[in-house]
């Protein structure tokens, strides 16, 4: 037989065993799919529907007009007045509010002078991130609010007024951000889980033997092995792409050829990874286990929840070996802002350096194993 | 013959029973121990998630890449662009023409551009109308977005307040003074620890105990202990203890070394860590024998695993985004994800203390998860035998 038609049927033989069993057939689809669209919904920064608690022991008008301005932003879902210290003190306890507000008996009488006036949050700081947020929208409210007063009284000062532009995503809409990264986090699980259980499947059933004596030499049974994955990788990009643009409507801008282009070879990388935890493990339990040993810290290490500059130098220098991390960029850049050729090139060659180190490492280490 | 639920069997003779279920212990003790890779997830896998949020992953920004344009450099200009260059949380690049860091927007190289206007100058020596600072931010990453607005505006408030206060004229700039309470130094990883050690729960509990199961199914070694005169409480009961041992042994790792080398708060009590783990833990291993017994396949069941387990935890479990900031349907999703009653009551025995009114009624509930998993898992696996 000659080689590409033993190879051919050897890809054919690997997608019937993936694709024969309608329940495997159905976790290869829908899993990928439910995660996209719920946690395109469900992950968010944004703060909203927050519980807040008044205590007001100023009472005066200024204070009044203050708790009525907060109740009056859509971000506060409800704002519950209280009377006794301890009352505000259980509400943050028991997570009934996030925060608490306690305005202070000079407070009135503060503003209506033009001393400065301000008020104090407590927060709960088991939830650091949502919390300093809620803090930054009540400052901006008592901002406002002083600076109107203090217009009232013609005493303005020129403090210089900041307005912002959003581009690429004018209402800082959480899900742009989220759905491009979805699509690209989601591919790589795929891929590497697929991959990594291919050939310890085998293994465990005793059929890699079997394949070993059949006239396929190592380097068709690698490419056997390596072009499935990468086939049901590139068909999940479509799906997904598909539902992030139709049902999510989620904005596409760039070149869809620029993302086959870079996906083939981001696939290639990860494909080669999960070849290689493949050849490192004797059992299916230990290459999902090593696949998740893998995903987890190559997700968080990614850019993908969290921006890379955020992180200490020699942790960013490490996340330049993960493919991950250089396809996110090309992702959301041809999704939210229509990025061009030699952008995507500069952050593809990083990747095409990635698959050949991975998939050359996966190779002599199979060839190995196979000896 | 399978001896599944007959009662007479199970009373016949307890002694023997405990005989059998310490040796089906043993066994799964001995699996555990031969296949490293369980060992891998229950004891290195919490360390290498600690040391990443330890070391690198978080969402409070410091030196963030930020362009500012001066169009006409006067004093004043010049004076606020230094108050930018010293704050801690942006790193500069200065030019003259916004054309040339529009492009590096693009490009992501910065994360915004703050215009200050050729007309600063002269907007504010006027009274009355305050002049205008314009930010440009990189919108695809919002939440980066909102913290260099907020940053800018910060930088600018404070500048002017420094330059009234220099003029000895009296400014009606004056804000929140906030605390946070449990988390005074306002560290992420105070709260991302805590989540950790849930995934890593997680992690041991459904997905090793759905791997190990399912395992069984697979290769037929299921319906042969079956077949051997184990209960089917003996055998669920063999399975799943040396998991909930090495779920709390993971655990227990974890809180070590979040502890005494990230200098994580510890405010509650050992007790109570114990009591909400452990009662996690049942509700977990009871979702992973159910798992295992609808997917007798590892494939299916890991992938089930990651999708109804690990994922709702790190997503769906307030653990890094907030619940009720979701959309009303997917709020009730997270009230069925067992992760969502436990990430609150472990970031309140880290950071908080005891507060057994909630970690009561947070027990309750994942206990009632385990019953509801268990009893399911166990029609399933009847049905099968049968």
């Amino acid at each position: 037989m000659r080689l590409e038609s033993r190879l051919v049927s050897l890809v054919v033989k690997e997608l019937l065993v993936l694709l024969r069993d309608p329940r495997s057939v159905f976790v290869l689809v829908t899993p990928p799919l439910v995660q996209l669209i719920v946690f395109a919904f469900a992950a968010t920064l944004e703060v909203k529907n927050v519980h807040l608690v008044v205590l007001d022991r100023d009472e005066g008008a200024a204070g009044v007009e203050l708790v009525r301005r907060i109740q009056g932003s859509t971000t506060f879902s409800s704002v519950v007045p209280v009377h006794r210290p301890e009352e505000l003190r259980a509400a943050i306890d028991e997570q009934r509010a996030i925060a608490a507000i306690q305005i202070g008996p000079g407070f009135s009488s503060d503003v209506a002078a033009g001393r400065p006036a301000s008020v104090q949050v407590l927060l709960d700081g088991r939830r650091s991130n949502a919390a300093q947020i809620v803090s930054g929208y009540l400052a901006e409210i008592l901002a406002d609010f002083l600076a109107e007063a203090s217009q009232r009284e013609h005493r303005a000062a020129t403090v210089p007024r900041v307005v912002a532009r959003n581009w690429f995503n004018p209402n800082l809409i959480f899900r742009w951000f989220m759905v491009p990264g979805l699509v690209a986090m989601i591919a790589q699980v795929m891929g590497v889980i697929v991959t990594a259980l291919s050939v310890a499947r085998e293994r465990e059933l005793g059929t890699f033997d079997q394949l070993m004596v059949s006239p396929l030499r190592t380097h068709e049974i690698l490419l056997g092995k390596m072009l499935p994955p990468v086939l049901i990788g590139l068909f999940d990009v479509t799906l997904y792409l598909v539902v992030a643009v139709t049902i999510i409507q989620v904005p596409f801008r760039g070149s869809l050829l620029l993302l086959y282009g870079s996906s083939l070879f981001f696939l290639a990388a990860v494909v080669g990874i999960g070849l290689f935890i493949s050849s490192l493990s004797s059992t299916q339990q230990q290459a999902i286990l090593g696949a998740v040993l893998f995903v987890t810290p190559a997700t968080m290490l990614s850019g993908f929840a969290t921006p890379i500059e955020n992180m200490p130098g020699w942790l960013q220098a490490v996340t330049l070996i993960n493919p991950l991390r250089h396809f996110l960029v090309i992702a959301r850049g041809l999704f939210l802002k229509g990025m061009t050729l030699e952008a995507v090139v500069a952050n593809t060659v990083p990747l095409v350096l990635i698959a050949a180190v991975t998939l050359t490492t996966a190779a002599w280490l199979f060839r190995r194993r196979m000896e | 013959m399978s001896t599944l639920d007959s009662p007479g069997e199970r009373s016949r003779s307890g002694r023997a029973g405990a005989r059998r279920l310490l040796a089906l212990m043993r066994k799964e003790a001995i699996q555990v121990v031969r296949d490293p890779s369980s060992i891998l997830i229950a004891l290195v896998m919490p360390l290498i998630l600690l040391f990443l949020f330890g070391y690198g992953v978080n969402l409070d920004a410091s030196h963030t890449r930020l362009g500012v344009v001066l169009e006409a450099p006067g004093p004043s200009s010049r004076d606020l662009a230094a108050a930018f260059q010293a704050s801690p949380y942006f790193a500069v690049r200065l030019a003259t023409d916004r054309r040339e860091l529009e492009e590096a927007l693009v490009a992501g190289e910065v994360r915004g551009i703050v215009v200050v206007p050729a007309t600063f100058e002269a907007g504010l020596r006027r009274r009355g109308r305050a002049p205008e600072v314009q930010v440009i931010v990189d919108g695809s990453d919002p939440n980066t977005a909102a913290l260099v607005q907020a940053y800018v505006q910060g930088v600018v408030s404070s500048w002017s307040a420094l330059r009234a206060a220099e003029a000895g004229r009296r400014s009606s700039a004056a804000g929140v003074a906030d605390r946070l309470w449990f988390n005074a130094a306002r560290t992420s990883e105070n709260f991302l620890v805590p989540g950790s050690v849930a995934i890593v729960m997680a992690l041991v509990g459904t997905l090793l105990t759905a791997l190990v199961v399912a395992r069984e199914w697979e290769r037929g070694t299921m319906e042969a202990l079956m077949a051997t005169p184990v209960t089917a409480v003996e055998l669920i009961l063999g399975k799943l203890v040396p998991y909930f041992l090495l779920g709390l042994a993971s655990m227990t790792v974890c809180t070590l070394f979040a502890v005494f080398l990230f200098g994580v708060p510890f405010r509650g009590s050992v007790g109570a860590l114990y009591a909400i783990s452990a009662a996690f833990l049942v509700a977990a291993l009871g979702q992973g024998l159910l798992i295992s017994a609808a997917a007798r396949n590892q494939l299916i069941a890991s992938q089930l695993a990651l999708l109804t387990s690990f994922l709702p935890m790190a997503l769906l479990s307030g653990f890094l985004f907030e619940i009720g900031s979701m959309p009303r349907v997917i709020q009730i999703v997270c009230q069925l994800v067992p992760g969502r009653w436990l990430v609150p009551s472990l970031q309140t025995v880290f950071l908080a203390g005891d507060l057994w009114p909630l970690f009561l009624r947070n027990m309750a509930i994942l206990l009632l998860f385990g019953a509801f998993f268990l009893a399911l898992a166990v029609r399933l696996m009847r049905r099968r035998v049968a």
